[in-house]
């Protein structure tokens, strides 16, 4: 840490309601930093312990290397680890600063014109508009008891819950990246739901304007507590133009008795370009435990962004009764690589988990599911289910499926299909008869293959998500 | 309508059509018969401009070259096939489709797109008069359709995208007696002044339904004889062995 780093944090430190917004923490890993994060957000002590805890055993630990997508050596000293939003005089001031291509893709996905300022960064009114409009939901959300706010704003007004179930689900022991998460979070999503409480709408970071500039290391933790209800849309379809950035985020729900947490994604980071230079190496670890009787935890995730996805939302089928649910939609184009898939583990009787996951590989793509199921020995009368589809397009891209199966209970079965296709020229030629060009009946085509996920999706986001396969997929035939 | 001159096509270096002559007027059905391999279904992907053949020779439809047209925009400038083997595509809704292609060509026509209400309201009246269970078209396309249903179905898209020129490519196979008159009514229900048909089949039986304007014997890649109605009667006693 150099002196002008460490000057910069004494001088926030008593400077605090001066622009905190410029200031960046400084470069590298260290307990400085980690501290210069904790000391930022007006952490109370337990949380930096906990911190540097996980920095402690992460130096110990070593990053793991068994997945098929490779990549350059992160040089962790080189990386800012807490660099808040820019101030208001940096950003682009109008749409014309900001990278056509970017705003080519807004224009297709149908975002209106304020969504779009918003989501490059432009600073207008809109913004402000917005935490109104934040604000009037939350008020409805109070009167029912749900919290729903920042993870930092959490650790300050709810320690008992956070430190109750955060590292519950995802421990700091668990692997590098986890891990790392654990040391240096920035913010994220907070969210509970007390019992018997169906949320009464979407929870979405799309309505906090706050949170929507977090840093690479988010952590979100969702509480479904007895007999409550929640789904929670996660992430913008915003690409990111940031080069070979490590986004590492960590996300646990917690289902109690009776609960039911449904967690959708559509990813579209920064793929990197044509020729596969750039892109954000996507290493998110998302676990859910259904620790009550008759919960339920429910993931659906369309993967079309990023240049390395690596991840595999999984459950822990905990309470008896519990179920598991996996719905996936990864696309590859151009030289993006895949590893992803999910974990069902099965400890409580009864348990049910349903795995359907749709390989899309197109250029010089790899895309790998891969994926375990395990039942435990006291998990008599359990059942999985598991389909894995894979569809190729060109003859210079891979599809990979990769299960791994235990079960250790006679009474209970496990069931795995799956198949490889290739995208077929009678299909092409049917609907290019029927007036489609080549880019809209690849869409139609691909759209149908994915359909048994594209409807778990909330209406909404399944008509962006809709045309966003159609989007990540432009180019990669004819 | 369409000017065929002298049309050569080989797919792998292999010539399948050998020089094809054929002038379609408006109004005008015209009948392809031919035994297996003559080149009967070629000639319909030539037309609507399958890729993967070596194409020369003249191709004129409503007066404009044709050959370097891409197969959408054919499509969009009215001309439809009736697929010999309709293709399967999994997951997607058979109604979206129709609705889809429907409104991709009105665009490129300049006219209105269809709201849904409308064309849902449509399709029920033609799928009706086709003999149609409704219910099909909220199935994925094709998916699970028997022969004849599939057959049903692109007469149910001719129909609907009222093209200009309509290219049936052995609709009649497969089908029996009922849903061979059922497309036939099809047909003849959509016949105006200002519309073609090629219809290319194995068979008389269809034509008995639907009256040829002018019939044409394909062989080896080539028309080796052209008449009326009674050309193909003659081929169903003689067969093809009888023609040259």
């Amino acid at each position: 840490m150099s002196n002008q780093n460490i000057n910069k944090t004494k001088e926030y430190k008593y400077g605090f309601s001066t622009d905190i917004e410029s200031i960046k923490a400084p470069k590298g890993l260290s307990e400085n930093t980690i501290k210069f994060i904790s000391e930022i957000k007006k952490e109370p002590k337990w949380m930096l312990e906990w911190r540097l805890k996980a920095y402690k055993r992460l130096k110990a630990s070593k990053e793991p290397d068994w997945q098929k997508p490779k990549f350059p050596k992160i040089d962790y000293q080189n990386l800012y680890y807490y660099s808040a939003p820019k101030s208001i005089k940096d950003k682009p001031k109008s749409l014309d600063e900001v990278d056509p291509k970017l705003i080519e893709t807004y224009q297709k996905l149908g975002i209106p014109l304020n969504e779009q300022k918003k989501l490059s960064g432009v600073a207008v009114d809109a913004v402000f508009d917005s935490v109104s409009v934040a604000t009037t939901y939350k008020e409805e959300l109070t009167k029912k008891g749900i919290i729903f706010c920042p993870i930092s704003e959490a650790i300050q007004k709810h320690p008992e819950l956070v430190k109750k179930y955060l590292g519950s689900v995802i421990p700091i022991s668990d692997h590098y990246f986890a891990t790392l998460n654990s040391a240096v979070f920035t913010d994220g999503s907070f969210v509970y739901i007390p019992p018997n409480t169906k949320c009464p709408m979407e929870l979405s970071t799309y309505f906090r304007i706050n949170s929507s500039e977090t840093g690479q290391f988010e952590r979100t933790l969702i509480i479904a507590d007895k007999g409550s209800y929640v789904s929670y849309l996660e992430g913008c379809t915003a690409p990111m133009r940031d080069e070979n950035q490590l986004h590492a985020a960590n996300v646990e729900l917690i289902a109690l008795d009776d609960a039911e947490i449904k967690y959708s994604t559509v990813q579209n980071w920064y793929p990197g370009d044509e020729n596969g230079k750039g892109g954000i190496y996507n290493f998110v670890t998302k676990r859910g435990a259904c620790r009550g009787k008759n919960s339920k935890i429910s993931w659906t995730q369309v993967e079309t962004g990023s240049a390395i996805t690596w991840k595999y939302p999984s459950c822990i089928l905990q309470g008896d009764n519990s179920v598991g649910e996996f719905y996936s939609i990864a696309i590859t184009n151009n030289h993006q690589k895949a590893d992803t898939g999910t974990k069902m583990i099965h400890l409580g009787k009864n348990t049910k988990s349903k795995i359907i996951s749709k390989g899309i590989s197109a250029g010089k793509a790899d895309n790998t599911y891969r994926g375990l199921v395990d039942i435990g020995r006291k998990a008599s009368n359990s059942r999985n289910y598991t389909q894995c589809d894979s569809l190729l397009m060109g003859n210079k891209c891979g599809a990979h499926t990769i299960p791994y199966m235990k079960n250790k209970n006679s009474s209970s079965t496990i069931e795995h299909e799956a198949t490889t296709s290739k995208i077929n020229d009678e299909q092409l030629f049917y609907c290019n008869q029927r007036g489609l060009n080549q880019e809209e009946a690849v869409s139609l085509i691909v759209n149908g293959f994915c359909k048994d996920v594209l409807q778990q999706l909330p209406m909404e986001f399944a008509v962006e998500a809709q045309k966003l396969v159609g989007i990540s997929l432009e180019g990669s035939v004819g | 309508m369409l000017e065929i001159k002298n049309l050569k096509a080989s797919i792998n270096n292999k010539e399948i059509l050998k020089g094809v002559d054929i002038s379609i007027q408006p109004g005008e059905l015209h009948a392809i018969m031919g035994p297996n391999g003559s080149g009967k279904s070629t000639l319909a992907n030539v037309l609507s401009g399958k890729d993967g053949y070596e194409v020369s020779g003249e191709l004129k439809y409503q007066g404009k070259d044709l050959i370097n047209i891409p197969i959408d925009e054919r499509a969009q400038k009215g001309i439809f096939l009736a697929f010999q083997y309709p293709t399967e595509i999994p997951g997607v809704n058979t109604n979206n489709f129709l609705k889809t292609s429907l409104n991709k060509i009105k665009k490129a026509r300049g006219e209105k797109e269809m709201d849904t209400l409308s064309f849902i309201k449509m399709i029920k009246e033609k799928s009706n008069e086709l003999g149609m269970n409704e219910n099909m078209l909220s199935r994925q396309l094709n998916v699970g359709f028997s022969g004849g249903e599939k057959k049903k179905n692109e007469i149910l898209q001719m129909k609907i995208l009222n093209p200009n020129l309509a290219i049936l490519d052995e609709t009649d196979s497969g089908l029996d007696i009922d849903a061979l008159k059922t497309v036939a009514k099809g047909v003849n229900s959509t016949r105006d002044k200002n519309k073609s048909f090629l219809v290319i089949t194995h068979y008389q039986r269809l034509l008995n339904y639907i009256k040829p304007d002018f019939v044409h014997v394909l062989a080896d890649g080539k028309i080796i004889k052209s008449g009326s109605m009674e050309l193909a009667e003659q081929l169903e006693k003689t067969g093809y062995k009888g023609i040259n």
